[in-house]
């Protein structure tokens, strides 16, 4: 089992380094409707899109910051803070509801304390719900550190999270 | 050493999901323990996706499966023999033989499963880029007048047809059109996009090409839900194999013809599946729906005249250019030609991908491929065709997989996606979770869904609670139908279609008669 648990590497967050994240921005600013993939290159770099960046991205495509933060926004999965060290989403949509996901997301909240959508005090588990991971056949699913895993049960959970506990 | 035996284990997100990887690992070791000379070959999923991870040896007779296979049965597998297929309890036998793919009509999916997906040799030796060699040699009226032919509408929801959107996009005068790949998978129940572009990315990325031939386009696009990781690296190898091979970039296969593709990533937004939405977000803006007209055939990314198709539909092409349309046309019933890739979730025995033609019954897919539900309790609903589909009752399963026998009743077939539920659902909570996806999901621009969503959602949780039931029950029908007839695309015009299928065939777990 403890060899298991190295599959999860936690999410790094780096210090705002806006050199770095000038370099990530020059990669996208010439490709034609690049902004999305220039915040999904900052999120990978520092784990959410600092908004020091923002007049970076206004720059290098030719918006205002208002454009970049109303993009920002509207997508789920781009960050305004930094996640905890492990980021665990729960399906909520139909096909895991019909096995069991919203008992499996009462007994997750209860276990780490939280409620979908915030992160543990000591910043060790954020909690995410998600609408539909793809892997329907084998419901309920999770995503432990973008990890799918299929037809989770409260112990297998339970399980998965003692893991991450052992590991940092 | 003995002889090297061939191991198939899917490279797959469900049965990496179940631990197909800590399997690889333990064969490895316990091959080497034996001295047995093996070789893992990395293939997609034949989409029997309850018997994750199933893995295949090749023998003499064939491919003999193995299925729900964790790395804690491989010793036991050893000891049975099963390099040489011999028997143990999670032996399915010849994998050809397994009932479950053996009476589908595998078209689109031929090779999911079969190859390694980023196999070159393996996708050729199976039939691909015979499409696109046909393709090459016709003229772009041509190529389009046969993907007409065949009957191909469109596999995402929407069921347009293929060719006559293609049409458009030929006629319209441009110096730039694009070919747009909806890989924005969103629905709840489905994931037929991700087992093709997992299994075999080569059938889209040639479906892409040659629709580019068709229309006069030069340049591709695949947005990608950022939920897919995996499909991301596979197609990003094998767009490269592509361009390395010749097969993408300038002339390609040796022709006067250009074509590139790009994959982009969306962000966890649901409404960019819909496909104005989708280019928005592909022009690096919100996600937005765009009013039509215009239609995105003639103002599409960028202003151009886009292609927007589905994977599935693009991925069909290269059998119909390969076979021919009165091939593919033969397949199925009244106007829905030719198959579609059901895909069986939710509260399901058997849960994974059938690929049939048009006709066969909601029933004969739930309880003869899916074995009922999982739980073995009886079945109570089934969504079809995603969060904006009916819930229909065991009454209604005979129901024929038409578009136009599901559209008579007020049903959606959308992207073939099957969700049953067993009698312990309340469809009062999915009811009300339909205005709750609505209202986390819609993008803002028009009031009905903005607002609608919302009140929805409100009016749901008073009747939950018993409160003035009958009256706020009306005023749920008639948000409904400021929703249907007023929101500018599906997301709020179709958020109606789930609350009041469950309210129709279910009212008493809307006046509390049976809440516990």
């Amino acid at each position: 089992m403890s060899q298991k648990s190295s599959d999860n590497i936690p999410i790094e967050h780096a210090q705002w380094d806006g050199i770095e994240a000038q370099e990530v921005i020059s990669q996208y600013a010439d490709m034609a409707g690049g902004l999305m993939e220039a915040l999904h290159g900052l999120q990978a770099a520092f784990g959410y899109i600092p908004p020091e960046s923002y007049p970076l991205l206004a720059e290098a495509f030719n918006l205002s910051k208002a454009e970049v933060y109303g993009v920002k926004s509207f997508y789920h999965d781009f960050r305004s803070q930094p996640a905890g060290r492990h980021v665990i989403k729960i399906c909520q949509a139909e096909s895991c509801q019909a096995m069991g996901s919203r008992s499996l997301t009462k007994h997750a909240e209860e276990m780490l304390g939280i409620r979908l959508g915030q992160t543990t005090m000591d910043g060790h588990i954020s909690l995410e719900a998600i609408y539909c991971l793809g892997n329907c056949a084998v419901s309920p699913n999770i995503s432990l550190d973008g990890r799918t895993q299929g037809r989770m049960t409260e112990a297998k959970f339970s399980d998965l999270v003692k893991r991450t506990e052992v590991q940092s | 050493m003995t002889a090297l035996v061939k191991i198939y284990v899917p490279l797959e997100t469900t049965a990496l999901s179940m631990g197909a990887d800590e399997l690889v690992l333990a064969l490895l070791n316990e091959a080497q323990k034996q001295g047995q000379d093996i070789e893992i070959i990395r293939n997609g999923s034949w989409g029997m996706s309850w018997l994750e991870p199933m893995i295949e040896v090749e023998t003499e007779q064939g491919r003999v499966a193995y299925g729900n296979v964790t790395a804690s049965d491989v010793e036991g597998l050893f000891r049975a023999d099963f390099l040489k297929g011999g028997a143990h309890e999670l032996c399915q036998g010849l994998t050809r033989e397994i009932p479950y793919l053996k009476t589908q009509d595998r078209l689109t999916f031929a090779r999911c499963g079969l190859i390694d997906a980023l196999s070159l040799n393996d996708y050729q030796a199976n039939g691909g880029f015979l499409g696109l060699k046909n393709a090459l040699e016709m003229p772009p009226q041509d190529i389009v007048d046969q993907v007409t032919k065949s009957g191909l509408r469109g596999r995402g929801g929407a069921a347009f047809p293929t060719g006559i959107k293609w049409n458009t996009v030929l006629h319209a005068p441009s110096d730039q059109k694009y070919i747009c790949a909806n890989a924005d998978e969103g629905d709840s129940g489905t994931f037929a996009d991700r087992i093709l572009m997992e299994g075999d990315p080569y059938s889209l990325i040639e479906g892409m090409i040659i629709a580019g031939l068709a229309v006069g386009a030069t340049k591709g696009f695949i947005y990608l839900r950022s939920e897919y990781p995996l499909c991301r690296e596979i197609l990003s190898e094998a767009l490269l194999n592509l361009r390395d091979q010749g097969f993408l970039g300038k002339n390609i296969y040796g022709s006067d013809k250009n074509f590139d593709i790009e994959v982009r990533m969306g962000a966890g937004s649901y409404v960019c599946g819909e496909e104005t939405a989708m280019l928005n977000s592909l022009e690096g803006k919100r996600g937005m729906v765009r009013a039509k007209p215009p239609l995105p055939a003639i103002e599409g990314l960028f202003g151009k005249p886009t292609v927007v198709n589905n994977v599935l539909s693009l991925a069909s092409v290269p059998i119909i250019m390969a076979q021919g349309s009165d091939y593919y046309q033969n397949f199925g019933m009244g106007r829905s030609r030719g198959t579609i890739a059901f895909q069986l979730a939710g509260n399901i025995k058997q849960g994974g991908l059938v690929e049939k033609a048009f006709g066969v019954s909601l029933r004969e897919l739930i309880m003869t491929y899916g074995g009922g539900t999982f739980t073995g309790a009886p079945i109570k609903a089934v969504q079809v065709g995603g969060p904006l589909g009916a819930y229909l009752p065991n009454s209604d399963l005979d129901l024929p997989m038409d578009y136009e026998a599901f559209s008579e009743k007020g049903a959606v077939l959308g992207h073939g996606g099957i969700v049953v539920f067993d009698d312990g659902v309340d469809m009062a909570e999915q009811a009300k979770f339909a205005f709750d996806f609505c209202a986390v999901e819609s993008c803002g621009k028009c009031t009905p869904c903005r607002i609608g969503s919302v009140r929805g959602s409100e009016l749901m949780a008073h009747i939950q609670a018993g409160d003035n039931v009958a009256e706020n029950l009306d005023m749920v029908r008639e948000l409904c139908d400021v929703m249907e007839t007023g929101s500018l695309c599906a997301m709020g015009g179709m958020t109606s279609i789930p609350v009041l299928s469950a309210l129709k065939y279910w009212p008493d777990d809307f006046t509390g008669r049976s809440r516990k």
